[in-house]
């Protein structure tokens, strides 16, 4: 493995292993924002002191929570300008920008509002308290949506101009990098699969409580508020993965058709549901694609076209450059060949503006400049050497797709048998030991099911930072790959020492409350 | 200024009145001063502002780079 490939795997591998960390605490502080907000409303109409202590135990999970998260995102800020530094340079403001919103608006707004809601029971007007709970939970989203904004511009890069002057982008629409498809489409799905996680979760708990028959009032009814949250997130979530398919088939198809392990498309594409793939399966080989599969029919058309009959193009096709027309008939695209020669022309464009530019000659630079824009939508491809660099890895992200998928169905499941218990079974739902066992077992599961989202979308985007510009071996900043890896170890024993003291936290928390009254709040 | 009282008051009493707070509280500055204080200044140095002092230079090595055969 020579030197650029093992700095690139470290710089990636420290960079998921962070991002990965981070996305254990948000989705939780997501969804339980509103889920926090929900019963403090209900006490604020009803004046139940019971839903009192309850808000209160949840706002403190919340809390402990938040404060597991603080500053966990920092850390991929300061990787980006270490190891990711020329990638931080050609990104330009797009990236500031929405980032910096976030830190000024959001981060502010959410953290104003939090020393409200903990200290201000007894201090602000329970009108005015309620609303910062709210005012919490929307500054949450919004902190969400810049940081998604930033990161569906590295899915598809629009809103900009490259300045070869300053050899970064520059930001010239910024309405459409936030309303891009991929922007929108990714926002709802993070933020409702957040609420998802987040029912689980308080289901989850509350499940323990009743197996323990501690607080069994408040435990069945943090399951109620907890069911309808959670049943909306999941329905939300799978309309907006539906929106996401067909987004990704439109401007990311390479992915599509890796999480998929689609290596030749057809009209009436079917979709595997269940699938192992076969692992001597190479580009371009007659090899079965599976071991073993159920797939359903014409299904793949549908998720990303929205009709049976439409054409799937698989990684070979899209390699080859070919598109299949309803009638049959082919239509010959860009190849991925004619795409790695537009980006070397786009190269030579580039070495031919810097050469004018060292001479002081502005008549090239101008020339130069207007060559590179004909082929720039393929700069990134210029740094592959064959073809087979522009795939991902496809059982990576075949099987974080369909663990992804396998499991949002069985969330949808879970909320619709937990609400029926609750509301019709209660006596069902307050002694059955399996479903109690069940709810506490989908606790690591939602966690698995979420971040096996991210590890789709990541890799799926594989191997470029930003999609069609710049691959991360491009990306990387000009030092060892040494360093990476020393600081990729320190992470994994910080991170994980920071884990467990945060777990253990929540876990006494819990395990104290549960002890006590948690009506009787004060 | 009455206002500014209530609002000194509601993070004292806030802040004197926590129970997990104080442990929260502390895990979250252990985690700044390591995250800050240790990984950002020994192990997370800008690299384009540490190497180089101007945004020319700058855009001149990621220019170079970008162009180098990868």
């Amino acid at each position: 493995m020579n030197e650029l490939t093992t700095l690139v795997d470290w710089s990636r591998a420290q960079f998921a292993l962070t991002a990965m960390y981070h996305w254990l605490f948000v989705p939780l502080t997501l969804g339980l924002s509103v889920i926090v907000a929900i019963m403090e409303t209900i006490y604020y109409k009803t004046h139940d002191s019971d839903w009192l202590g309850t808000t209160k135990f949840w706002m403190t999970v919340f809390g402990i929570n938040f404060a597991m998260g603080v500053a966990t995102g920092i850390i991929l800020e300061f990787e980006f300008g270490t190891n990711w530094s020329n990638y931080s340079w050609f990104v330009g403001d797009i990236f500031g920008a929405p980032l910096a919103i976030e830190g000024l608006l959001a981060f502010f707004m959410e953290a104003t509002f939090i020393a409200v809601m903990f200290f201000g029971w007894k201090k602000v007007s329970p009108r005015f308290h309620l609303t910062a709970t709210w005012l919490t939970a929307i500054g949450a989203s919004l902190s969400a949506l810049w940081i998604l904004v930033a990161n569906s511009w590295m899915q598809y890069p629009v809103g900009m101009e490259f300045n070869p002057y300053e050899m970064r982008n520059v930001m010239d629409d910024f309405w459409a990098l936030v309303m891009s498809p991929v922007a929108i489409n990714k926002f709802f799905h993070s933020v409702l699969s957040g609420w998802t996680l987040a029912g689980v979760f308080v289901i989850g708990v509350s499940c323990w409580l009743l197996l323990k028959r501690r607080n069994v009032a408040t435990a069945l009814r943090s399951i109620k508020v907890a069911g309808w949250v959670g049943l909306i997130g999941i329905l939300a979530t799978l309309a907006t993965g539906d929106g996401s398919a067909k987004v990704v088939s439109e401007v990311q198809p390479m992915k599509l058709a890796a999480m998929e392990g689609l290596y030749r498309g057809e009209c009436g594409q079917s979709i595997t549901a269940i699938g192992i793939l076969n692992p001597d399966k190479k580009l371009g080989d007659d090899e079965q694609t599976y071991l073993f599969d159920i797939s359903i029919p014409y299904g793949l058309s549908v998720l990303a076209k929205g009709h049976t009959d439409e054409f799937v193009p698989g990684i070979e096709d899209l390699l080859d450059g070919i598109e299949l027309t309803q009638e049959g008939d082919t239509i010959k695209g860009v190849s991925y060949t004619e795409r790695i020669e537009r980006g070397r022309a786009a190269h030579e464009s580039l070495r031919a503006f810097d050469l004018a530019k060292a001479e002081g000659d502005t008549t090239g630079m101008v020339l130069a400049h207007a060559d590179l824009k004909k082929n720039f939508e393929y700069f990134g491809y210029g740094y592959f050497d064959s073809v087979e660099e522009a795939v991902p890895n496809v059982p990576m992200v075949f099987y974080s797709f369909h663990i992804m998928v396998i499991l949002g169905g069985y969330f949808l499941l879970f909320y619709l048998v937990v609400l029926f218990f609750v509301y019709r079974r209660e006596k069902i739902m307050t002694s059955s030991k399996l479903l109690h066992l069940l709810a506490m077992i989908s606790i690591p599961l939602v966690w698995i099911c979420s971040e096996a989202g991210w590890v789709t979308a990541e890799v799926g985007r594989q191997p470029w930072v930003i999609e069609g510009l710049m691959p991360a071996k491009a990306a990387v900043s000009d030092i060892p790959a040494q360093s990476v890896m020393v600081t990729f170890m320190l992470f994994a024993v910080i991170f994980t020492g920071l884990l467990a003291a945060e777990i253990s936290i929540m876990l006494k928390y819990i395990s104290r409350k549960s002890k006590e009254n948690i009506d009787n709040a004060k | 200024m009455n206002f500014l009282r209530r609002v000194i008051d509601l993070y004292v009493d806030g802040f004197r009145n926590m129970t997990v707070g104080r442990s929260l509280w502390l895990l979250i500055l252990i985690k700044l001063f390591l995250f800050f204080v240790v990984l950002k200044l020994f192990f997370f140095p800008n690299f384009l502002a540490k190497e180089y002092s101007t945004d020319e230079a700058r855009a001149q090595h990621v220019r170079t780079e970008l162009l180098e055969d990868k």
